[in-house]
């Protein structure tokens, strides 16, 4: 098996105090040993199988498909997998290799909640003392999985600091890892953080692209004309991108949280806002960040908690730049609507973050004639963002 | 061999022994407060000062450094005021090298190469980036060009192996981060310091002086460990003492004076300040 680049071209590394460099290499190593070590892999396949209910179905949205008028749309349902995203494929992987290294805590950072409830879980069916670092903004909008890490026996630290949110959340983590090093694995829930974490989230996460590309093909007997996923670190994302990145025909595009508009600057678009979204380095990795003009990280709004972040995942920017993906971004508002049209016309509430995919294919379908396929990457479900939602539509 | 001057003012610093550097970040309480503080501790027993560029997102931080520098920024210090500053400390007579700490970010959006001229400019002598391991930073050395050094941090994770290698390329001297963890004050000096400052000591080419920081929180702990180290780096409780009081400039002075008295008498010889 290839080893992994610290590299995405121009994007990625390890930007982190030197505490931290001897974990991370000795990460990368166990990473690269598991990638091939065969009880390593069936243990996680039937974890993925049996507890966390893979494979996930690839449902067909017809009555949207038919309400747009155009592409049929196809939904990979995340928001079926256990704990209701895609965040337990990752999770799963990342405590199992956290056993391997006789790392009996863990810590991860949440901003929707759900990773934190992913990490909980893992956490609970492993035997590992997990703590939950977590924005009290996002706190606050994401209640309902608060109260669940807590059910699942973590620890949910309120993070005070700076914006409180994901970013700081993220910030509050690596004081902890830093300090706890020897005992802790940081459980990175994006494919964000210094490397080993992009590929090896990647990786893990590239289930969904599997198992979605491989469903598609006996569906339609042939692959999607486009793949949609949003986009704020991008795990979900790279996981679906990464199964076509060969498959030149297949298109792939990320989409970013457009807030209340680019133009308001309350948004958390690193790519769509050329003025504030500039290649910087955040929380151990080279790549798109939102930032002030004097390099300072910005404040990022969003709707939804889990793509309110300042920096995208490096190997994004790289996909960017090589062309082979394109980004955009869907807005507060036309995610609301899109929420509203899954909900109305499939009976599938998704999470805050998924319907910004869906609002790019209701832009898209129209556009394309009914012989072509959009798969969507619904990376999880809505429950938790009931609160927000009534708030907004009443 | 001729040095380029703030490596031959650094080499100098360390001829007292141990050597005594507070960090302080410009911007906090106010901007004018950061420079008396500055230049206060220059005055009364500072050998060499890391002053501090306010960055957001300080992860290597701990609560007390993470409040000053959002002040600072609350403030409205921006990187070039901090460069502004330094070049201020020097025309206030302020003498002793000045080490430039902060976060990467800040740094690549000013651009390396127009940082590090600047910064040079404005007469630093060293720079500190505590978010970029040797694997990173050979941007930043050509930026550098030689003409100020990039100071190493060693942690008690480093391994014997690593530390060969990155002390390879260092200059100026060795920042050996005492504790796993973020910056602030700790109950004691952290056992097992001894073995860690005799271990890097082997792995280091002989001269570089061992600067130990991270958790040294008064005058008896900096003792103890300038029995160890050749310098003794303290941020929080400089930051702490001066921050909370009513006349910072003062605060700075005496927190300087003490530490500066404690550190001498552990040697053994109490140098002329």
């Amino acid at each position: 098996m290839t080893l992994l680049f610290t590299k995405f071209g121009a994007y990625g590394g390890q930007y982190v105090p030197e505490t931290l460099m001897p974990a991370l290499e000795a990460l990368t190593a166990e990473f690269e040993r598991v990638r091939g070590d065969r009880q390593f892999q069936s243990e996680l396949n039937s974890l993925l199988t049996d507890y966390a209910g893979r494979p996930t179905p690839v449902t067909l949205a017809a009555r949207l498909s038919a309400h747009l008028g155009g592409a049929r749309i196809y939904l990979k349902r995340e928001d079926l997998a256990h704990t209701g995203a895609h965040k337990i494929n990752n999770a799963l992987g990342q405590a199992l290799l956290a056993r391997r290294m006789g790392k009996r805590r863990i810590i991860a950072e949440t901003g929707a909640g759900q990773h934190g409830v992913a990490s909980a879980t893992v956490a609970a069916l492993l035997g590992l003392e997990c703590v939950v670092y977590m924005g009290e903004v996002d706190m606050a909008r994401q209640q309902p999985n608060v109260f669940r890490m807590r059910l699942l026996g973590a620890e949910v630290h309120p993070v005070a600091s700076g914006s409180r949110t994901l970013k700081d959340a993220v910030n509050e983590a690596i004081r902890d890892w830093v300090t706890n090093v020897e005992t802790t694995h940081y459980l990175l829930g994006s494919a964000l953080g210094p490397h080993p974490y992009p590929a090896m989230v990647r990786e893990f996460q590239k289930v969904i692209g599997n198992e979605a590309r491989a469903q598609m093909l006996a569906k339609i007997g042939r692959l999607p004309d486009q793949c949609i996923a949003c986009v704020g670190g991008g795990s979900n994302a790279i996981g679906l991108f990464s199964a076509f990145l060969e498959d030149p025909a297949v298109k792939l595009i990320g989409v970013e949280a457009g807030g209340e508009g680019i133009a308001t600057g309350r948004h958390a678009a690193r790519f769509a806002d050329p003025s504030r979204g500039q290649v910087g380095v955040l929380h151990g990795t080279r790549t798109f960040v939102l930032q002030t003009p004097d390099g300072q990280i910005a404040d990022t709004h969003s709707i939804s908690a889990g793509l309110d972040y300042a920096a995208v995942g490096p190997e994004h920017s790289f996909l960017r730049e090589l062309g082979r993906a394109e980004y955009t971004v869907a807005t507060d508002a036309e995610a609301l609507e899109a929420f509203s049209l899954l909900c109305k016309l499939e009976g599938i509430i998704p999470a805050l973050e998924s319907a910004h995919a869906v609002a790019e294919a209701v832009r898209r379908a129209p556009k394309m004639g009914q012989d072509k396929n959009i798969l969507i990457c619904l990376s999880g479900r809505g429950d938790k963002d009931l609160d927000t939602v009534m708030k907004y539509l009443t | 061999m001729e040095l380029p001057m703030p490596l031959a003012d650094i080499e100098r610093a360390f001829k007292r022994k141990p050597a005594f550097m507070p960090y302080f970040p410009i911007g906090y309480p106010t901007a004018m407060d950061s420079l008396d503080a500055i230049e206060a501790l220059a005055g009364n027993g500072a050998d060499l000062i890391e002053v501090g560029i306010p960055f957001s997102d300080p992860l290597a931080d701990g609560p007390v450094i993470q409040h000053a520098t959002q002040i600072a920024l609350q403030n409205g210090v921006t990187v070039p005021g901090v460069l502004q500053s330094i070049a201020e400390l020097r025309g206030r007579g302020v003498g002793i090298p000045l080490i430039l700490m902060g976060y990467y970010n800040p740094i690549l959006h000013f651009g390396p190469k127009a940082f590090c001229e600047a910064a040079v400019a404005a007469g630093a002598d060293g720079l500190i980036v505590p978010d970029l391991p040797a694997e990173e930073s050979a941007e930043l050395e050509d930026a550098l060009g030689g003409k100020m050094p990039l100071i190493r941090m060693i942690a008690p994770t480093t391994s014997a192996d690593r530390t060969r290698r990155i002390c390879a390329t260092a200059e100026g001297f060795l920042y050996l981060v005492s504790v796993t963890g973020v910056t602030g004050a700790r109950e004691s000096v952290p056992t097992g310091l001894r073995e860690f400052v005799d271990r890097v000591r082997l792995a280091v080419p002989k001269g570089l002086p061992l600067c130990v920081g991270f958790g040294i929180a008064t005058p008896s702990q900096g003792a103890e460990v300038g029995k160890l180290a050749d310098g003794v780096i303290v941020g929080t409780a400089c930051v702490r003492a001066v921050g909370e009081s009513a006349d910072p400039k003062r605060a700075a002075a005496d927190f300087a004076a003490t530490f500066r008295k404690a550190l001498d008498l552990s040697h053994g010889t109490l140098n002329p300040v």
